[in-house]
C-alpha cells in the first residue's frame, strides 16, 4: 500500500496534508483498495465546519457506503469538484487528484491525535496480522 | 490460519489470480477479482466465469421421485421432459419461502435439485422428510463443483470445448463430455445475459477452470458484481427478497407458482395476506440505495424498506429491490429512499432495470 511520507493519517484511512492554515483531506489507498471501485461522493457544503473525527462526508463504492471522518476541526474551504465528475480518480489517485476536501483549521494542536506516515505503516501491518483484510456485507 | 470456512477447490487458483475473498454462507469465496466495473463489463460484453462450488445439489432418484418432487417444489414437475430445468420454490407450512431452486429432470426416475449454500441443511431436512420409502435421496453438494459461464460471448466460448450446446435452448441441460469427463451443462443462469451451468466433479475443476482461462475473452468474476448483475435484472436472492417469512407471491413470483396443482404450503400461500408489493427503485442519482433502508413517500410518510441495492454500472445510476406496502400509490412514480442521515428522491420502474440482456439470445 503507497503512504505518502508527509501527510498524516487517521486509524479511519483518512489521511491530511497541512499548508500554512489548510489541510486537504481524502483517504488512503488502503482505503481505496479496500471500498473497490467508488461511484458517488455525498459532498459537504464549503463554509461548513467540522469537528476532528466527526463525518466529514460519505463514499459510496458500488456494494457499498462509507463514512468519512475529518482528521481535524475547522472550516470546509474548498471542495473537489473533479472527483463528483469522476469519483474514481479517488480510486487512481488517491492522494493526489482524488482529494475530497480543504479544511481551514480551528486547532493545530490536533496533529498530536494523529498518526505518522510511519506510525500509519505499524498500524496498517497490525491490521495484516489479526485478519486477511476488509469483510463484505453480501 | 485456519478460519473455520470452507474452501472450494478452485482456492488456490482464485487467490493466484488476485481475489480478494470474503465469508459467504460458510465458505471463503472471491467477491472480486480485477474490480467489480471491470468485472461488469466482462459479463455483460464478453464472458465471465463464476465459481458456484457452494451451492447445492440434491439426487433425487426412483420411482415416486418425480410425485415426491411435484408436492415439494410450486412449479408443475409433472410434465417435465429429460433434458429439462425449472426454477420454482419450496415452501413451509405458512407458506413462506423454504428456499428457491431448479429442479433437474435428468430421466423419469432421477433429478437433480439445485439449492442456495446457505440453505442446504434445512433444504435437506425438508426434502427427507417429505420424501416417500420408494425415493432415494444424495446430498451431492461435497463432490460437486459448480462454474457458471455467462455472457454473450459464451457460447461460443464453451462451445470450443462442448460443441454439443450449441443446440441447448433456454432452461434445458444435457450430459456432455467436457475434457474427457461427463458433466451435466444446463442453459441457466443468475446475470440476464446468455449463459450456462456446468456441473461436473470436485476435483477436476481446476482442469475446467484453467482450459477456460486460456480464452483470453474470459474473465473470472466474483460474487460481488454477481449480486450487481442480479439486481440489474431483479432476480430475488434468498435471504433479501425471499424469506421464511417472505411468500412468492409477496415476492412478486407468482409466475413460479402454479395454482392448478397441490403442494406444500400451498393452502396457506393461498389465503394469507399479502400486505406488501415489491418495487424496484432507479435513484435519481449515481447514491445507490441500501439492504435496511427505509422507503418514504413524497409526502415523507414511510411507506417500505429496501432489500438489495447497488450502482448500477449498466445505468449508471443507484438501484434497489424492495416491498412497498400494498397500499402505497404515487402516481408520477416517486418515491424516497434514505435512513437517519439522508433522503434520495428515486422513481418506481418495471422491471427488470437493466433489458437488453443476452439471456434469450
Amino acid at each position: 500500500m503507497d503512504i505518502v511520507d508527509h501527510y498524516l493519517y487517521t486509524k479511519e484511512h483518512e489521511w491530511i496534508n497541512i499548508e500554512d492554515n489548510v489541510g486537504t483531506v481524502g483517504i488512503t489507498d488502503y482505503a481505496q483498495s479496500a471500498l473497490g471501485d467508488i461511484t458517488f461522493i455525498e459532498m459537504p457544503d464549503a463554509g461548513k465546519e467540522v469537528e476532528q473525527f466527526e463525518q466529514l462526508l460519505s463514499v459510496e463504492s458500488v456494494k457499498s457506503a462509507s463514512d468519512i471522518f475529518a482528521p481535524m476541526s475547522g472550516r470546509i474551504i474548498e471542495t473537489n469538484d473533479d472527483v463528483l465528475e469522476d469519483p474514481a480518480l479517488i480510486n487512481r489517485r488517491a492522494y493526489d487528484k482524488g482529494w475530497l476536501v480543504k479544511i481551514e483549521i480551528s486547532d493545530a494542536d490536533e496533529t498530536s491525535n494523529l498518526l505518522t506516515a510511519d506510525e500509519y505503516r505499524n498500524y496498517l501491518e497490525s491490521l495484516d496480522r489479526n485478519d486477511g483484510g476488509e469483510d463484505s456485507e453480501e | 490460519m485456519s478460519t473455520g470456512l470452507l474452501r472450494t477447490s478452485l482456492y488456490d487458483k482464485q487467490r493466484a489470480l488476485g481475489a480478494k475473498m470474503v465469508p459467504f454462507a460458510g465458505w471463503e469465496m472471491p467477491v472480486q477479482f480485477e474490480g467489480i466495473l471491470k468485472e461488469h463489463e466482462a459479463n455483460r460484453q464478453g464472458c465471465s466465469i463464476f465459481d458456484c462450488s457452494h451451492m447445492g445439489e440434491f439426487l433425487i432418484e426412483g420411482e415416486g421421485a418425480r410425485a415426491a418432487l411435484d408436492r415439494i417444489v410450486t412449479q408443475k414437475v409433472l410434465d417435465m421432459t429429460p433434458g429439462t430445468c425449472r426454477y420454482g420454490m419450496a415452501l413451509n407450512d405458512q407458506g413462506g419461502t423454504i428456499d428457491d431452486l431448479i429442479v433437474y429432470c435428468i430421466t423419469p426416475r432421477k433429478w437433480m435439485v439445485v439449492v442456495n449454500a446457505a440453505n442446504i441443511t434445512k433444504d435437506r431436512e425438508h426434502f427427507e422428510r417429505h420424501l416417500g420409502p420408494d425415493v432415494t435421496f444424495t446430498d451431492i453438494s461435497v463432490g460437486t463443483a459448480k462454474l457458471d459461464v455467462q455472457g454473450p460471448l459464451s457460447r461460443e466460448v464453451l462451445s470450443a470445448l462442448v460443441p454439443g450446446i450449441q443446440g441447448l435452448s433456454y432452461y434445458t441441460f444435457g450430459e456432455f463430455d467436457l475434457l474427457g469427463e461427463k458433466v451435466v451443462i444446463s442453459r441457466t443462469g443468475y446475470t440476464g445475459e446468455l449463459g450456462f451451468e456446468i456441473y461436473y466433479p470436485w476435483d477436476k475443476a481446476e482442469r475446467v477452470w484453467d482450459q477456460l482461462l486460456l480464452d483470453a475473452r474470459v474473465r473470472p468474476t466474483g460474487l460481488g458484481v454477481r449480486d450487481v448483475l442480479r439486481i440489474e435484472v431483479c432476480y430475488p436472492l434468498y435471504g433479501h427478497e425471499l424469506s421464511e417469512e417472505i411468500s412468492p407471491f409477496d415476492a412478486g413470483l407468482r409466475m413460479f407458482v402454479d395454482q392448478g396443482k397441490d403442494f406444500i404450503g400451498k393452502q396457506a400461500l393461498l389465503t394469507r395476506p399479502v400486505p406488501l408489493q415489491t418495487v424496484c427503485v432507479l435513484s435519481d442519482s449515481r447514491r445507490a440505495p441500501r439492504q435496511g433502508q427505509r422507503l418514504y413517500s413524497p409526502e415523507g410518510s414511510e411507506v417500505g424498506e429496501i432489500t438489495s441495492g447497488t450502482f448500477s454500472p449498466a445505468l449508471g445510476f443507484g438501484i434497489g429491490l424492495g416491498f412497498v406496502k400494498k397500499t402505497f400509490t404515487s402516481t408520477d412514480k416517486v418515491i424516497i429512499f434514505g435512513d437517519e442521515k439522508f433522503r434520495q428522491p428515486a422513481r418506481i420502474v418495471t422491471r427488470p432495470f437493466y433489458k437488453e440482456g443476452s439471456l434469450k439470445n
